[in-house]
């Protein structure tokens, strides 16, 4: 039984989850509005073509969670619960490619796998297969997006009670069987809740698709809006990567309520015993070498040589600390106010659960699939005709990255809340203090580290974000993604290479918080 | 302490803001890397402060339409006809003044936008796998079997696009339905968007490919050594269209004598005579008595297909629909 079940929830906290929904859910009314005003929608969602873009749309989500599953679960396995020599330095570098945009990932992969790109090259071989479609889209998401996966299963494992272990083994299972049949299940909510976050990234990326030259929604999307005339067809594309979030969550909500293991009781966080790999060392250094030299050290050297280059031919370098400097502000106020935003519904949610709470905190990731020009031009409509004042400032741009980025801060302060026993809070109520007391003074420094996990994703998010940014920012007003775009559009990659260095420097940072929080050393409060 | 130093920076943004209502806006279709020294030029010489958002030409003219009548926009300035076409009806017609400083062919018909620099569409080859006399002179001659695979297109891409528009208006919708089948059937390798095709050829990716003539430019100052160079077509071909980017003065704009003035500067010979001396990118000035750069075919020699350019952002939602009937867009 749940902690709150059939207590009724405090009408401001409410009326704040009730706010927080609302405003996620703007760009949705705008598509409702551009859908009703074209009145084209049957006949498109008649079109055999429709229908072909959602197939691949589906394949292309499926092969990326898949594939990021495959690597994540397993990698963060191998640096938690193994022998596997130097794992620590692994699992840092696991993390890393989080921060590398999935457009400059494309860029960097085409450039060297490309039919005449790098490797062609140092083969001297004349061309090689074409690597665009959809297998290099698989690659490019999958590099951007399985970090998602190894972070949230390396935090479960650590979570994990090893009595549940140590008992099977107890029960004579071997290593194999319990890994199989223990461990596996435990990661399942974890690898879920990752897995939802790569399809709906997957589903939002426009980068990585048209590069790569594969047709998805969202690049029909694109198209479509570059066709100018009716604003109908894109948006009922939109809706239908709407519905494609739906039915990703209730995949994700099923995979939590199988897999949903306790710990028997508060018990003491212990160091858990390392599986010896033995013979299987070597392999198991290779599938991390490969991982890591694909993922990480391919994109890096490619930036590395394309700068080299730019020296070489000596063209105009510049570092870009304005760029810099406007991508931390964007970004960290984005986290911020996300978080803060999460909190209402995160407490709504888990501590006076009901129906009406679940569809309320469900609603909020109905936008998340939604790729960023439509949430930028849903906000452009919006803001220019009834918030004029705050129309193309930081405020809305910031307001922008919440909408897109909201669900990123709200897994992190629920994972958080979730191990927050309510016995706390209705002791500090039961010594009289209120409501709002209890959370600022209870709750939320007991939740810390996920708070703070749910920030750092919102951020690294943040930092990436191209396509609201261009409409939305102030005028001036410039982040590392638009320098990266601005260089990129005149093909001027060994300029390109400086920002796109700064920008996975610049988080990097963040990100070592990130993964520190989510490794019980450091965060957590058993 | 974050949340201080968010309050700072978010105070300083929107001041910087309420100064906007006394500079002139500029949404700019047209990469800054390019077009920002205009900018300069002007406010030296007017004393005009310019704010310019950059974007792509297309997810501008949305934004305009998306914003209506509270466009913040004073000025748009578009890379092709079919973004200042999309807006029009948002769009204030200019003096005859401005728009009589270039010819007819290179402006609205209703004067609510006006060209300010010409391109034309060229074939771009590999130097090293093409003589110049094995380049077709014609798109039609394109259609031959020894060229399969070897070509490459931006069909997604605004320019292809008005190509497409130019060969409707010049041939008939079904002869550009043969010519758009037979070109799908020699599998011509898609790009997102000009430059990537100039690359392409560049690293012997495919061997020519559809472009307008400046990319070539572009490309050269990454990889000064690469094995390009650009075909001019024969006159009149659907292929040879010349095309502009062009600019128009919003009609909610709270400033229009300032945004004339911007749009004016753009013709000016001094705007005019950017493109032949400093822009990297060399296009074609469209205002008589000012030279291409050295080395280009006078303008006045370039013979596109006879059509008009006023029609294309009507034409485009039909060459969108054709393109997508014939396989080439989603």
């Amino acid at each position: 039984m749940s902690p709150g079940a059939g207590r009724r929830a405090p009408l401001p906290l409410v009326l704040a989850a009730g706010l927080v929904v609302a405003a996620l859910l703007l760009p949705l009314a705008y598509l409702t509005v551009r859908v009703a005003g074209g009145g084209r929608a049957l006949e498109i969602l008649g079109e055999d073509t429709t229908w072909r873009l959602v197939g691949n749309t589906v394949l292309l989500a499926a092969g990326v969670v898949a594939a990021a599953v495959a690597v994540g679960v397993p990698l963060a396995w191998l640096v938690t619960r193994t022998d596997l020599p130097g794992r620590r330095l692994w699992a840092a570098a696991a993390a890393v490619p989080l921060v590398i945009p999935s457009y400059v990932a494309a860029f960097c992969l085409l450039g060297f796998f490309g039919e005449r790109g790098l490797l062609a090259e140092a083969l001297g071989v004349e061309r090689l297969p074409d690597v665009h479609g959809y297998w290099g889209s698989l690659v490019a998401l999958t590099l951007a997006t399985y970090p998602y996966v190894f972070l949230l299963a390396q935090s479960a494992l650590y979570e994990l009670d090893p009595a549940l272990e140590e008992a099977a083994r107890g029960l004579g299972h071997s290593t194999r069987s319990v890994l199989l049949r223990v461990t596996g299940p435990a990661l399942r909510p974890a690898a879920g809740a990752g897995a939802l976050l790569v399809a709906l990234y997957t589903l939002s990326d426009f980068g990585v698709v048209s590069l790569m030259r594969y047709d998805t929604l969202t690049r029909a999307i694109f198209v479509q809006y570059k066709s100018l005339f009716d604003r109908a067809p894109a948006a009922t594309l939109a809706l239908l990567l709407v519905s494609l979030t739906a039915v990703a969550l209730v995949l994700e909500y099923r995979t939590r309520q199988r897999g949903r293991l306790y710990r028997s009781g508060p018990g003491a966080r212990r160091r858990q015993p390392a599986v010896p790999l033995g013979r299987w060392t070597a392999p198991a250094l290779a599938f991390c070498a490969a991982v890591i030299g694909l993922f990480l050290v391919l994109p890096a050297g490619v930036l590395g040589y394309w700068l080299a280059r730019g020296v070489a031919n000596r063209r105009e370098l510049r570092v870009p600390w304005n760029e810099a400097l406007g991508s931390l502000s964007a970004s960290g106020l984005a986290a911020g106010v996300a978080v803060l935003a999460a909190l209402p519904v995160a407490v709504l949610a888990l501590r006076y659960p009901s129906r009406a709470a679940r569809l309320l905190e469900r609603l909020c990731y109905a936008g998340n699939a939604l790729p960023g020009l439509v949430v930028a031009l849903s906000l452009v409509f919006f803001a220019a005709r009834y918030a004029t004042p705050v129309y193309q400032t930081l405020a809305l741009l910031v307001f922008a990255y919440v909408v897109r980025f909201f669900p990123q801060g709200l897994s992190g302060v629920e994972s958080a809340l979730e191990r927050v026993s309510p016995r706390y809070e209705e002791a500090a109520r039961s010594l009289g203090r209120g409501p709002l007391a209890t959370l600022a003074l209870v709750t939320v420094p007991l939740a810390r580290s996920g708070v703070l996990a749910g920030a750092a994703l919102v951020f690294l998010s943040a930092m990436k974000e191209l396509p609201a940014t261009l409409l939305l920012r102030p005028i001036g007003f410039e982040t590392l993604a638009t320098e990266i775009w601005k260089l990129t559009q005149v093909g001027a990659y060994s300029q390109a290479a400086l920002p796109a260095l700064a920008l996975i420097a610049v988080s990097g940072p963040v990100l070592y918080l990130l993964s520190a929080s989510l490794r019980p050393e450091s965060g957590g409060s058993g | 302490m974050r949340s201080i130093v968010g309050l700072a920076v978010l105070a300083a943004a929107l001041a910087g803001c309420g100064g906007g209502s006394e500079a002139l806006t500029v949404y700019s279709g047209r990469e800054e890397e390019l077009v920002a020294p205009l900018f300069e030029r002007f406010t030296a010489e007017t004393g005009i402060e310019v704010e310019v958002r950059y974007g792509d030409s297309a997810e501008l003219a949305a934004t305009i339409a998306e914003e209506g009548g509270s466009s913040p926009a004073d000025v748009f300035f578009a890379q092709d006809p079919g973004s200042l076409g999309a807006v029009e009806a948002q769009l204030a017609p200019l003096p005859a003044a401005i728009l009589e400083r270039v010819d007819a062919r290179f402006r609205d018909a209703g004067g609510r936008w006006v060209g300010t620099s010409g391109r034309t569409r060229v074939i771009v080859y590999n130097t090293e796998a093409l003589r110049e006399d094995e380049v077709p002179d014609s798109v039609f001659d394109l259609i031959d079997p020894r060229w399969k695979g070897r070509i490459g297109i931006a069909p997604t891409n605004a320019s292809f696009q008005a190509f497409v528009t130019a060969m409707r208006l010049a041939v008939g919708d079904e002869r550009t339905r043969r010519w758009l089948l037979d070109l799908k059937r020699l599998e011509p390798k898609t790009y997102e968007k000009n430059t990537p095709i100039v690359e392409a050829v560049a690293a012997g990716e495919v061997d020519l490919g559809l472009v307008n003539h400046y990319y070539l430019y572009l490309v050269r100052e990454e990889q000064p050594d690469a094995p390009i160079a650009n075909h001019f077509l024969r006159a009149g071909d659907p292929g040879a269209l010349v095309s502009v980017a062009g600019a128009g003065v919003l009609a909610s704009s709270d400033q229009p004598g300032e945004a004339e003035r911007f749009v004016e500067f753009l013709l000016s010979d001094a705007g005019q005579r950017f493109y032949v001396e400093e822009a990297e990118e060399a296009e074609y000035p469209l205002v008589a008595g000012i030279p291409a750069r050295p080395g280009l075919p006078p303008l006045a020699k370039l013979r596109g297909p006879s059509v008009d350019l006023t029609s294309f952002g009507a034409e485009h939602e039909a060459t969108i629909e054709l393109l997508r009937e014939t396989g080439y867009l989603t």
